[in-house]
């Protein structure tokens, strides 16, 4: 494996410039024929005849700029949100994972609960699991109620939990039970062997999954706004009525782009590193 | 060739988005003409009757807008509105005759079995199309409710909600009345819907929720009977207003927008507001 002195024969570097070669082509093609369909997409929207109205309504920089100041103080809660949830969805997806993955008959009780939470949350559609604890849940009147914030950030992490751990569960299944078999050998107890050996290697296969779902959170964090808190897409809705002019949420809609564009690019990055990793190129 | 096919995508949604965008509502702020009535007198009015004058309302007359489901004993906010534009016309008590309609009957075209009917019947371009209005007799207010044992219970100034938890539904003038002339230090809670917020108020989430007037009532004396109205809001926003509704091109139109014309220029709708919707209806105002 000394790679150090390794000396590309003729054959090798040939077969490097051409690839050189097309894909400096095949960027040139991807350029040009977006520009052609970009142009195209102009032409068509703006040589529409209700293009003067729906500018107006949905593109008005002076309605953009009095509608920013709130709309970002409404994203600054689903940053918040995001961060918080994302961490907790993350946790409770991993434990419930490996307690789904337990084995042994007297842990019977704790994988059908584990699995009784992942297809309880996966099904039932997060509004209503907002509506139970945001609205629900404080209507019990305990002493010590959260705030609702917190409550509604509890429902998110219970719905998203459920997806997470599904992906968390494919990834350890997706470990080949030879290894498992290899550090049993090797001495190793199940808990051992879990922590050193299967999941690293299962959250490193699963993670660009596990982050796309996290992008997807960052969509819903805001539907905690129907139990009253002002997010970013509410504080647009707000100065939509005000207005009636819709570029608010032209506003808010790029705003989330521009949050989700970081994850966005780490998913892809993770994905092509995980890929490249994979097929050993 | 993955980020610009994900380009297009983008762009292709972006243009989804501009083309379904075409049917943005318009702002429609319909201000009633008070115009001086022709001739009006009591015998040239061609009214179902003549000689009498043939007022309708729903059955069951609800509480503040009339009093015991009697609308004849001229109590209650609309009764007195009622007799007050019969007086304007030149009718005595004893010429006007009730009858009673359903709502959508009322608001619904076709032939009418009445002069006309109040009802609390907001006034809109929509049913223009249907109906006549007259001039509004009461334009609709905002209103603070709490339960009974909030801590803003009987406060009697718009100064002490300063410190209170208020909510209210989304893209309302009950938000606007928060917004812009209680101003609370904490920001108001927003919900989908006064059902989402009353449960709020319910949970104790809510110090108050603004709603309108009527809504107010129909909460305190319906729904949430351990609530009670804290007080009205100054006029706020673009107000809901209600009409005295008559037929589609009514001959007693112009009659009747002009007797409510001359009520409220004279204060006398003010008086009879205050008299059965802030006193009787325990609303008071806050300032």
């Amino acid at each position: 494996m000394t790679l150090l002195d390794h000396v590309p024969s003729e054959a090798q570097l040939r077969r490097s410039a051409y690839r050189r070669r097309q894909t400096v082509y095949s960027v040139l093609v991807a350029a040009s024929s977006t520009a052609a369909l970009g142009t195209l997409l102009v032409i068509a929207v703006t040589g529409a005849p209700g293009w003067d109205r729906v500018r107006r309504s949905f593109l008005d920089p002076e309605i953009a700029r009095d509608a920013l100041p709130t709309v970002l103080s409404g994203l600054w809660l689903n940053v918040r949100l995001l961060v918080c949830c994302a961490a907790g969805a993350l946790l409770l997806g991993l434990v419930i994972a490996v307690l789904r993955t337990l084995r042994g008959p007297v842990f019977f009780p704790v994988r059908a609960l584990a699995a009784g939470y992942t297809y309880t949350f996966r099904g039932l559609p997060l509004i209503i699991v907002l509506y139970l604890l945001t609205l629900g849940v404080p209507g019990l009147r305990l002493q010590g109620m959260p705030p609702v914030l917190v409550l509604g950030g509890i429902a998110l992490v219970l719905t998203y939990g459920g997806y997470l751990a599904e992906v968390f569960r494919a990834g350890i299944e997706s470990v080949h039970s030879s290894q498992l078999a290899a550090a049993r050998s090797l001495g190793l107890t199940h808990r051992q062997t879990m922590r050193h050996v299967v999941l690293p290697q299962a959250v490193r296969r699963v993670a660009p999954p596990l982050l796309n779902d996290v992008v997807a959170l960052q969509k819903d964090v805001g539907l905690v706004s129907l139990a009253g808190p002002i997010d970013a897409v509410r504080a647009a809705q707000i100065a939509t009525a005000q207005t009636f002019n819709y570029t608010p949420y032209i506003v808010a809609g790029v705003l989330f782009v521009l949050l989700a564009i970081p994850l966005i690019a780490v998913t892809d990055w993770v994905t092509l590193r995980a890929a490249r990793r994979q097929s050993g190129g | 060739m993955a980020s610009s096919s994900r380009l297009l995508a983008l762009t292709l949604a972006g243009a989804a988005v501009v083309a379904t965008a075409g049917c943005a509502p318009q702002d429609e702020n319909p201000t009633p003409v008070v115009t001086a009535p022709p001739s009006c007198a009591k015998d040239s009015l061609p009214t179902r009757t003549p000689g009498k004058l043939t007022i309708a309302t729903d059955q069951p007359a609800y509480e503040p807008w009339f009093s015991d489901d009697k609308p004849d004993n001229g109590e209650g906010f609309e009764s007195a509105v009622a007799y007050a534009v019969a007086e304007k016309l030149g009718y005595a008590r004893a010429d006007v005759t009730w009858v009673r309609v359903k709502f959508d009957t009322a608001i619904a075209p076709g032939p009418k079995d009445f002069d006309f009917d109040i009802n609390q019947f907001s006034i809109t371009e929509e049913r223009k199309q249907a109906v006549d209005f007259s001039a509004p007799y009461y334009l609709v207010r905002q209103t603070v409710i709490a339960l009974k044992s909030s801590k803003i219970a009987g406060r009697t100034s718009l100064a002490d909600l300063r410190d209170a938890r208020l909510g209210a539904q989304v893209g309302t003038t009950s938000y606007q009345a928060i917004t812009d002339v209680i101003k609370p230090a904490a920001k108001p809670q927003v919900y989908n819907s006064n059902d989402d917020a009353k449960k709020a108020l319910q949970n104790g989430q809510l110090d108050g929720l603004v709603v309108d007037l009527p809504t107010a009532f129909y909460i305190t004396g319906a729904e949430i009977t351990d609530a009670e109205i804290v007080g009205q809001v100054p006029q706020v926003g673009t107000p809901e207003a209600f009409g005295l509704l008559l037929d589609k091109n009514s001959p007693l139109t112009s009659c009747v927008t002009g007797a409510v014309g001359q009520l409220t220029s004279a204060g006398t709708l003010k008086e009879l507001e205050q008299k059965w919707l802030a006193q009787v209806a325990g609303a008071a105002e806050l300032r």
